[in-house]
């Protein structure tokens, strides 16, 4: 890989009691790059993607971004997630959602900030209506809101197009991409539906049963035959 | 983002929450009356026994009824995984624990004081004698509980049983700060010089920083582990 990693993991492990959800995992991730993280159920893709988010600590050894621990404001401040659950107060409004993160994430001028996500996410006229009113899409909408209006330059994916209804999944779609001429954003998706990570990557990496049995850039061939990646580096779940 | 604008963030929202769903102050608050009821059949309101246990009596009370609320603190956290949003978002888990201790407090506070009427009627005791040092006790007892509860509340919040659990672990560790609560709201009623019970003050003010700084130093464990 050229350019300096912008996240590094090194020999990490990770424990729940005496089971090792991940297993001496070595990753590097470039800047710009667009990581899909694929694996069958219980492969650790959401545990490696919880600890790139600074939910949770490795185990052993370390991921480090440029060198900085995970757990550092400055990081946290980096990165927007996307998750199976929408993490926003159904009791709030969608605007005092925004509101609220705005202000953790200490973002000036927030409320043309905010104004602008809930009109690129279709809620202006629903601002302030609560969150529980919110039909399934509106909600995933305001998630989508909650994740990217601080424009992180991180996205973390966990499975992020699987609950999405059509208009919500079109909107990420656009999101991820980013018109051209914009700065490109550091990704890590994590997916089940080969197809649609193999579109989006730069790069593919393979856990299986806690480790990395693949990675390499996404290439021609991996996109001719994507189940091929699974035959050949992942054995099949008992 | 400062710490304490992080921390008043997050305990404002707490509150603007509670105040729209009423699921805390509701069932806490009749509790409370309910247990007070039950008491006030137990013993005789003009008796002198009931007037030296009354402290007592209150504190039970505010404390069943503090550890429904403190439940309720980090599992509001639950729904939507919201608790993972606040873990990641650039703020220390300090900042997370004192908001939401903050927003306890307050809480907690407000069920006492909407209690104290119907405590005066149901066991015939004159709580506004000295209600300003009655407010201090109050304040600093329940800042101890509330602390400690806060930080169990986060460490049971994915414990199936932690409705059981939270009291269980809370009331052993909270005995120095009850007790000396006890002792000088029992003072306060019956009348007598407080002057005389100021060791039980500050081992409230020292429990309260103790475990202050404890939970401030821990709950980022706590959080990510």
């Amino acid at each position: 890989m050229s350019a300096q990693p912008l996240l590094c993991a090194r020999g990490v492990w990770k424990f729940f009691g005496d089971f090792a959800a991940l297993r001496d995992i070595d990753l590097e991730i470039a800047p710009e790059a667009t990581l899909a993280l694929l694996g069958r159920n219980g492969a650790g893709k959401t545990t490696l993607l919880r600890m790139l988010a600074a939910l949770s600590s490795p185990s052993r050894g370390s991921i480090t971004a440029r060198g900085e621990p995970l757990r550092s404001e400055n990081y946290r401040r980096r990165i927007g997630v996307i998750s199976h659950d929408i993490w926003i107060y159904d009791e709030l409004t969608a605007q005092e959602n925004l509101d609220f993160f705005a202000g953790l994430y200490g973002i000036r001028k927030a409320a043309v900030r905010i104004s602008q996500w809930l009109e690129i996410t279709g809620l202006a006229r629903v601002r302030h209506r609560p969150a529980r009113e919110f039909s399934r899409g509106m909600r995933q909408r305001l998630a989508i809101a909650r994740a990217f209006f601080h424009e992180p330059e991180i996205l973390l994916l966990d499975e992020p197009f699987t609950a999405l209804d059509d208009q919500a999944a079109g909107l990420l779609r656009g999101l991820i991409a980013r018109p051209s001429g914009q700065p490109r954003r550091t990704i890590v998706l994590s997916t089940h539906q080969l197809q649609e990570a193999l579109g989006l990557a730069t790069e593919v990496a393979v856990l299986d049963r806690g480790r990395v049995a693949f990675r390499g850039p996404n290439t021609e061939d991996l996109r001719a035959s994507p189940g091929d990646l699974y035959k050949k580096f992942s054995e099949p779940t008992p | 983002m400062g710490f304490l604008r992080a921390t008043l963030a997050i305990a404002l929202k707490d509150l603007r929450i509670e105040r729209r769903s009423r699921e805390v102050l509701n069932v806490a608050f009749s509790f409370a009356l309910v247990v007070l009821l039950l008491f006030s059949f137990t013993f005789d309101p003009s008796g002198e026994e009931t007037r030296a246990m009354s402290g007592g009596l209150l504190w039970l009370v505010f404390s069943f009824a503090g550890t429904l609320a403190l439940n309720r603190s980090f599992a509001r956290e639950t729904a939507n995984q919201c608790l993972d949003a606040l873990v990641s978002a650039p703020v220390s888990g300090a900042a997370v624990f004192l908001g939401k201790a903050l927003a306890n407090a307050l809480l907690l506070l407000a069920l006492e004081l909407a209690c104290l009427p119907v405590f005066g009627i149901f066991y015939n005791v004159r709580w506004s004698v000295s209600f300003g040092w009655l407010l201090l006790v109050m304040a600093l007892g329940t800042w101890g509980f509330t602390v400690v509860g806060t930080v169990f509340s986060a460490l049971t919040v994915n414990v199936a049983l932690r409705e059981i659990m939270l009291p269980l672990l809370v009331f052993p560790i909270t005995v120095p700060a009850l007790m000396a609560s006890v002792q000088l709201t029992t003072v306060l009623f019956t009348g007598e010089p407080i002057a005389a019970e100021m060791v039980w003050l500050r081992l409230l003010f020292g429990f309260d920083l103790i475990f202050t700084l404890l939970g401030l130093a821990l709950v980022e464990y706590v959080l990510v582990g």
